[in-house]
């Protein structure tokens, strides 16, 4: 496959959410604000791309009966810095996010990634294909995230500050209130199957 | 090399690094951190002390009441003093109301001298979102409305929301909620009638 064609997978073909259901758990959570699905997007794709380098680093030395270990050490290892890294430099993000930074590190698809791809390729193919996936995968976060807000509240990337501690712009509203079942919890399955929905329509459509 | 060995050698050194790891980051963040904490603290208590002229360090006067107390709660209940110079201006109390819809809310209730509530705001919660989470100041105005009352404005029997014959604001469809935060202010406001005298005199503990 080529370099352009194994970035584009992750993205589409090979979206985790939409089409390996992988991570659903933090992406039917989280999404039901545009900045938290922002937020956690950016930290899941930085995350997948530095286990990828550190993995894909360390292949050579990993004998089969220790990789596993191994490689879950270096992904919490790496989730303990970035949650570090949060509530540091974005600690609002961090409390509205919660437990699902930490819970990166259970993230099937972070492990999945690892082991299976970084654990065998060399650098450069396992950056490519962490970009990729993570990229589709906040891409789908931030897309569930704005379209459930926008439902459930009428606004768009409020609190746009938790992320970028001054805001240029404090988002905005479309409407004063909202389907407020969007913003819980069967919202975020309803809007995924739609998501699911259109995605099969359209590859129907492409491949006709 | 001994295969086991050199197993054993490669978990060590990934183990250090990832230790190594860690530690730098924590070196590098830990001031950013406790900065943050810190301002975070003294930024949620403000509200609860709008209008009262006060010296700022509130945070350092705190005292911690461990289970068992009188205050409402069975959890820790945190106690600031507010002073303007050496004057006692208000206390601040960091309680919890156990029988919210979906687990304890912790409210922060500050009370002037007079026994006069100078703000309220919910701290931690897990209410309803679009429901019982409209006590978040940032949902609502709800908790504006005990500014200003005391244990005789509404009378003891007021303290209640309206479909219980109070005077306060219900949420619509989340009835508990309200509840439980009301009950959690009125014996608060009730116990620093009974121990105002004491809570200034009581030694620091700072946390």
């Amino acid at each position: 496959m080529s370099t352009h064609g194994r970035l584009a997978a992750g993205l589409w073909r090979d979206n985790p959410g939409l089409v390996q259901w992988l991570g659903l758990c933090p992406l039917l959570a989280v999404s039901g604000t545009a900045v938290n699905a922002l937020g956690l997007g950016i930290a899941t794709l930085a995350l997948l791309c530095a286990s990828a380098v550190l993995v894909s680093v360390a292949r050579h030395t990993l004998a089969d009966e220790i990789h596993l270990p191994i490689i879950v050490l270096m992904i919490a290892s790496l989730v303990t810095c970035t949650e570090l890294l949060f509530m540091a430099y974005a600690p609002a993000l961090e409390r509205s996010l919660g437990v699902f930074i930490p819970l990166i590190a259970a993230n099937s698809m972070v492990i999945a990634s690892a082991t299976q791809v970084s654990a065998r390729r060399s650098v450069a193919s396992s950056l490519r294909h962490a970009a990729g996936t993570g990229l589709g995968f906040a891409l789908l976060l931030l897309a569930l995230g704005v379209v459930r807000e926008l439902l459930g509240e009428g606004t768009v990337f409020a609190n746009l500050h938790l992320l970028t501690g001054s805001a240029p712009f404090s988002g905005l509203r479309v409407a004063d209130s909202g389907w407020i079942l969007a913003v819980l919890p069967p919202g975020a399955f309803f809007i995924l199957g739609l998501a699911l929905a259109v995605k099969h329509r359209l590859d129907r459509r492409w491949r006709a | 090399m001994n295969r086991r060995l050199k197993n054993g050698l490669t978990l060590s050194v990934a183990g250090a690094f990832c230790a190594g790891l860690i530690i730098s980051t924590y070196w590098l963040t830990e001031p950013r951190i406790r900065e943050n904490q810190q301002a975070l603290l003294e930024q949620r208590l403000t509200p609860a002390l709008a209008g009262l002229m006060y010296d700022s360090g509130v945070t350092e006067s705190a005292v911690v009441l461990e289970p068992p107390h009188d205050l409402p709660g069975e959890d820790a209940a945190v106690v600031y003093r507010v002073y303007a110079g050496d004057e006692p201006v208000a206390a601040l109390f960091a309680v919890t109301a156990t029988d919210g819809y979906a687990g304890p809310i912790r409210v922060l209730i500050g009370i002037d001298l007079d026994g006069q509530v100078s703000g309220v705001r919910i701290l931690e919660h897990q209410e309803t979102k679009g429901f019982g989470n409209a006590i978040e100041h940032t949902k609502s105005d709800w908790d504006q409305q005990f500014k200003g009352r005391s244990l005789n404005n509404p009378a003891m029997h007021r303290w209640a929301i309206r479909i219980d014959g109070g005077e306060f604001d219900q949420l619509s469809g989340a009835s508990v909620t309200p509840r439980a935060v009301i009950a959690a202010i009125r014996d608060t406001l009730i116990w620093f009638e009974a121990n105002r005298e004491q809570v200034f005199a009581w030694p620091e503990t700072t946390r």
